[in-house]
């Protein structure tokens, strides 16, 4: 061991040294060494579960080192807590978001450090509020920050959490996987704020699967595999197939495949569906569309477009909508997801945390929830049915878990998001409908996952899958649809499908007003007056890939 | 590239199996520490008494704690699914009362001028279907009003007694016996008979026991009671009727809650209004004793009857050795918040050190 007051290298405002953590019988860390290079963007890759966000955690004070230590500017430094890493200016973006649905924007984003009246105990609600808006501003999200985190979207509570770090004065600011649920658009925007803080000197620590992403904007590479750390580089020395071969071990070809099928019969129709926005106005608008079988099509769209409210009408879970819906010329009637499931539709949600887990439950539990009466003998569930299914679809999706009764949250993120795939999967659905089925896992297992839609397109099931992500809807796709504002503004078979194409596509509808403007759940947005957000979207129509309509500044006719 | 087995496999097995060993050891020393408590008390109280640990003793606790655990049974499916069934107290005085009208007065229709005087298993029979009807009154308000189930049975906790109450005007159902002129005598039977010389409020908790342990451990309707209990929205998209499976679980409550109530009406040869009064405490405090956490999702039926007995052991314990009835409650008090404090630590703990 070195000493520690003897500082290692002067870039080096944090290194962590000989790092293990053990859970229970679960090695996360193996004696790992992570340097974080002062003002620089330090990436941290592996596949999932190879120990990425244990290690955030152990910086960020969450969580204690079973051996090593950190040193910080070349101190030894022991957090006992994320108040105490709080201190001494580390921040976190945690992967699973860390926020309270009950409490509103604004008191989310300075929860335990409130803005205090100059005498008092009593929070100054005001300074918070335009505190709030003026980094949602930063962020360019209008998000009204009175509004209840609960009602946000998935975006918008990461842009939320991401504004919630910002709000502190961090040197060191970690971000796990920041970007899992945000469109091109606003992930440009976050980078833009990731330069910023590098020039005020601020080191970060970015973690993601998008390996683009970590290319444009890191400056150093450590990769993690299995518990240890296999390498680091510098960004401008390595490119891709590196990353990929230190990652998995092996090289591996990335690139996917795309698979000739010919389409079957129609499987889904949509026909005018059409979703009221509670407070007026509409989420969907007079929709129409058809899957057949064989036929994976994907539904490209901004965040807020009303992709994920489409596929929850399909699942009967908004009785408000109108419009018909059939699945192989029958009328679909279900009045909730257990009859539609067992009409052949199953829904794969983008939350996994509210949406997807049972975090009481057990891997094995959580796996077999939607199909549990295929498990029966007599009246009881069979424990070797339920486990030949669990074990199958652990091997099929290559799921990392000691067993399967461990207990769901004791997996790392992206084997929970294969989790609650497997659980889609073993309803045997006809139509397969999945949310940003790809948020959180590593590029071996979306390689996996594509191989598997593939497979099961070979087999005759239809695939409906949102995305935000252009590469992955232009590769796997075979028929790209896209929505924005409720209302479908394309069709693109795969051979006519461009990037520019699929970003004018969903950008459109963003122009005139069209009257559901007045439909505000809140009071006129932040921003709205403001002349340089107004520019901001004018000059970059992606980044006016703003939330929902209620939350749009009313565009220049 | 993912093997499963390569996520432990830099640790010397020797090493792991004995982290594995001591991880069980100590989590099934906790899940058996309402079980260890009772083992404590037991022996406390029969080197404090020697009474206590006499055969005709302990057949008589654990008759009071059958009571108690026919009880704390429909609770746990209830407090499975993070909600809370207040109403028990007051369904058990309600069908107490029930049967006794019907055993003592018999039914009225007095457009046919007559009374008609049912014979003892369908007395039983009405009185189990009042418990079931008042358990599907606080499902459907719950379910189709959304009303928090506190709110919801704390009402018919109200409700239920009133209309127990009402049946006499508050007066006492004396000599349940029955009349062997008017074929309904052998109600006591429920109560006070013995199969094999094990009472019988004993027999029903044992059946009761064994059929929740096995609805809740091995259907798909215990799994969906967990499933919502740990996350509804989750369970919702999986399918599961989520509206239903809550329904049926204060169905099951009150259904419960109505055995319990003739159980009490037959050993007492009699039914008084008051019957059943606080007991809906007693019910709760055994689940939570047993290891069940209020936040839903965790808990096990076994647990909640060892959490009765404990509550029962203690109780009759301490009227045993002679302590006074005030510190009796103070104690219990005590004791409950300990459990749940316990219940805590684990859970940090648990999250700490071995969630796998
Ligand atoms: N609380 C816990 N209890 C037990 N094991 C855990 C716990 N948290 C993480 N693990 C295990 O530690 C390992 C590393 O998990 P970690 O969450 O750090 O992975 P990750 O690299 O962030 O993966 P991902 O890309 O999927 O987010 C996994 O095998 C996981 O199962
Ligand atoms: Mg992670």
């Amino acid at each position: 061991m070195k000493a520690p007051d003897q500082e290692k290298a002067p870039d080096i405002v944090l290194r962590a040294e000989g790092i293990t953590k053990i859970y229970g019988g679960t090695v996360a860390l193996d004696n790992v060494d992570f340097n974080v290079y002062r003002g620089k963007v330090n990436v941290l890759i592996g596949e999932n579960g190879a120990g990425k966000s244990t290690l955030m955690k152990i910086i960020a004070g969450a969580e204690t080192a079973t051996r090593g230590h950190l040193l910080l500017e070349g101190q030894p430094v022991q957090f006992k807590s994320p108040r105490e890493a709080a201190r001494a200016g580390i921040g976190i973006i945690y992967q699973e978001l860390n926020l309270f649905p009950n409490l509103s924007v604004a008191e989310n984003i300075f929860l335990d450090h409130e803005a205090l009246h100059r005498y008092g105990m009593l929070v100054d609600r005001r300074r918070q509020q335009t505190e709030a808006r003026r980094l949602l501003q930063r962020l360019e999200q209008p998000i009204d920050p009175q509004a209840l985190v609960g009602h946000l979207r998935l975006g918008q509570q990461q842009i939320v959490e991401i504004a919630k770090a910002l709000a502190r004065d961090v040197r060191i600011l970690i971000m796990d996987e920041p970007t899992s649920a945000l469109t091109t658009a606003e992930v440009e925007i976050l980078f833009r704020v990731i330069r910023e803080l590098k020039a005020q000197g601020v080191s970060i620590i970015y973690i993601s699967h998008k390996l683009e992403e970590l290319l444009r904007i890191g400056d150093y590479v450590t990769v993690l595999r299995d518990s240890h750390r296999i390498a680091e580089a510098p960004v401008s020395t390595i490119d891709v197939n590196w990353i990929v071969e230190q990652m998995i071990g092996r090289s591996v070809s990335e690139t996917y495949v795309h698979q000739e099928r010919t389409p079957g019969q129609e499987l889904l129709r949509v026909e005018h569906l059409s979703l009221p926005r509670p407070g007026g106005g509409l989420l969907l608008d007079d929709v129409s569309f058809q899957v057949r079988a064989g036929e994976i099509v994907a539904l490209y769209g901004l965040l807020g477009a009303g992709r994920t409210e489409l596929l929850e009408c399909l699942m009967g879970l908004h009785p408000e909508a109108s419009g018909s819906l059939w699945i192989a010329g029958q009328r679909l009637r279900g009045r909730h997801v257990g009859e539609r499931i067992a009409e052949g539709l199953v829904l794969v949600p983008e939350d996994r945390q509210r949406e997807g887990l049972v975090p009481t439950l057990s891997v094995a539990q959580n796996m077999v929830l939607a199909s549990l009466r295929r498990y029966l003998s007599g009246p009881a569930l069979s424990r070797q049915k339920e486990l030949a299914a669990v074990r199958r679809l652990m091997g099929d999706l290559g799921i990392k878990a000691p067993s399967p009764q461990t207990l769901i949250e004791a997996l790392s993120g992206g084997n929970q998001q294969k989790v609650v795939v497997a659980r889609g999967l073993l309803t045997e659905p006809r139509l397969l409908l999945l949310d940003e089925p790809t948020r959180g896992i590593d590029i071996g297992a979306k390689a996996d996952l594509f191989r598997l839609m593939n497979r099961l397109a070979s087999e005759g099931l239809g695939i409906l899958f949102v995305s935000s992500e252009l590469r992955e809807v232009m590769s796997v796709a075979d028929r790209i649809l896209v929505l924005a504002r409720g209302r479908l503004t394309g069709e693109f078979r795969r051979e006519e499908a461009s990037e520019e194409a699929l970003v004018a596509a969903a950008s459109a509808g963003q122009g005139p007003a069209t009257g559901d403007e007045e439909a505000a759940h809140g009071p006129v947005p932040s921003g709205a007056a403001d002349p340089v957000d107004r520019q901001a979207q004018a000059t970059a129509p992606a980044a006016s890939a703003l939330e929902e309509r209620r939350h749009q500044p009313r565009p220049r006719a | 590239m993912r093997n499963p087995s390569s996520v432990t496999s830099r640790e010397p097995a020797a090493r792991r199996s004995f982290a594995l060993q001591r991880r069980q050891i100590q989590t099934i020393l906790f899940q058996l520490r309402a079980f260890v408590a009772l083992i404590i008390l037991v022996v406390i109280f029969s080197i404090l008494s020697p009474d206590f640990l006499t055969l005709n003793d302990l057949t008589i606790v654990a008759e009071h704690v059958s009571i108690n655990a026919l009880l704390a049974i429909g609770q746990s499916f209830v407090i499975l699914t993070a909600g809370i069934d207040l109403s028990v107290g007051s369904i058990v005085g309600l069908t107490a009362m029930v049967a006794g009208y019907l055993i003592s007065q018999g039914l009225p229709l007095p457009m046919f001028g007559v009374v008609v005087y049912f014979n003892v298993w369908v007395v039983i029979l009405i009185s189990l279907l009042v418990g079931i009807i008042l358990g599907l009154v606080n499902g459907l308000v719950i379910t189709r009003l959304s009303v928090a189930p506190f709110i919801a049975t704390l009402g018919m906790l109200y409700a239920a007694r009133g209309l127990a109450l009402l049946t006499s005007n508050g007066a006492t159902f004396p000599d349940l016996g029955g009349d062997p002129s008017l074929g309904n005598t052998g109600f006591p039977f429920l109560g006070t008979g013995n199969i094999l010389g094990v009472p019988m409020p004993i027999w029903l908790m044992i059946l009761f026991g064994l059929v929740a342990s096995f609805v809740a451990s091995r259907t798909p309707f215990g799994r969906q009671v967990y499933a919502i209990g740990g996350n509804e929205r989750a369970a919702q998209l999986s399918g599961i009727r989520v509206n239903r499976v809550k329904l049926l679980v204060y169905v099951i409550s009150g259904f419960c809650a109505a055995m319990t109530g003739l159980v009490i009406a037959s050993q007492l040869q009699a039914a008084q209004p008051a019957t059943g009064e606080s007991y809906e405490l007693n019910a709760i405090a055994a689940v939570v004793l047993g290891g069940t956490s209020l936040f839903g999702g965790r808990g096990t039926i076994l647990g909640s009857i060892i959490g009765a007995f404990v509550i029962g052991v203690l109780s009759d314990g301490l009227v045993l050795i002679g302590v006074s009835e005030f510190w009796q409650m103070v104690i219990k008090g005590a004791v409950i918040v300990l459990a749940v404090i316990i219940d805590q630590l684990q859970q940090r703990w648990q999250k700490r050190a071995a969630l796998a």
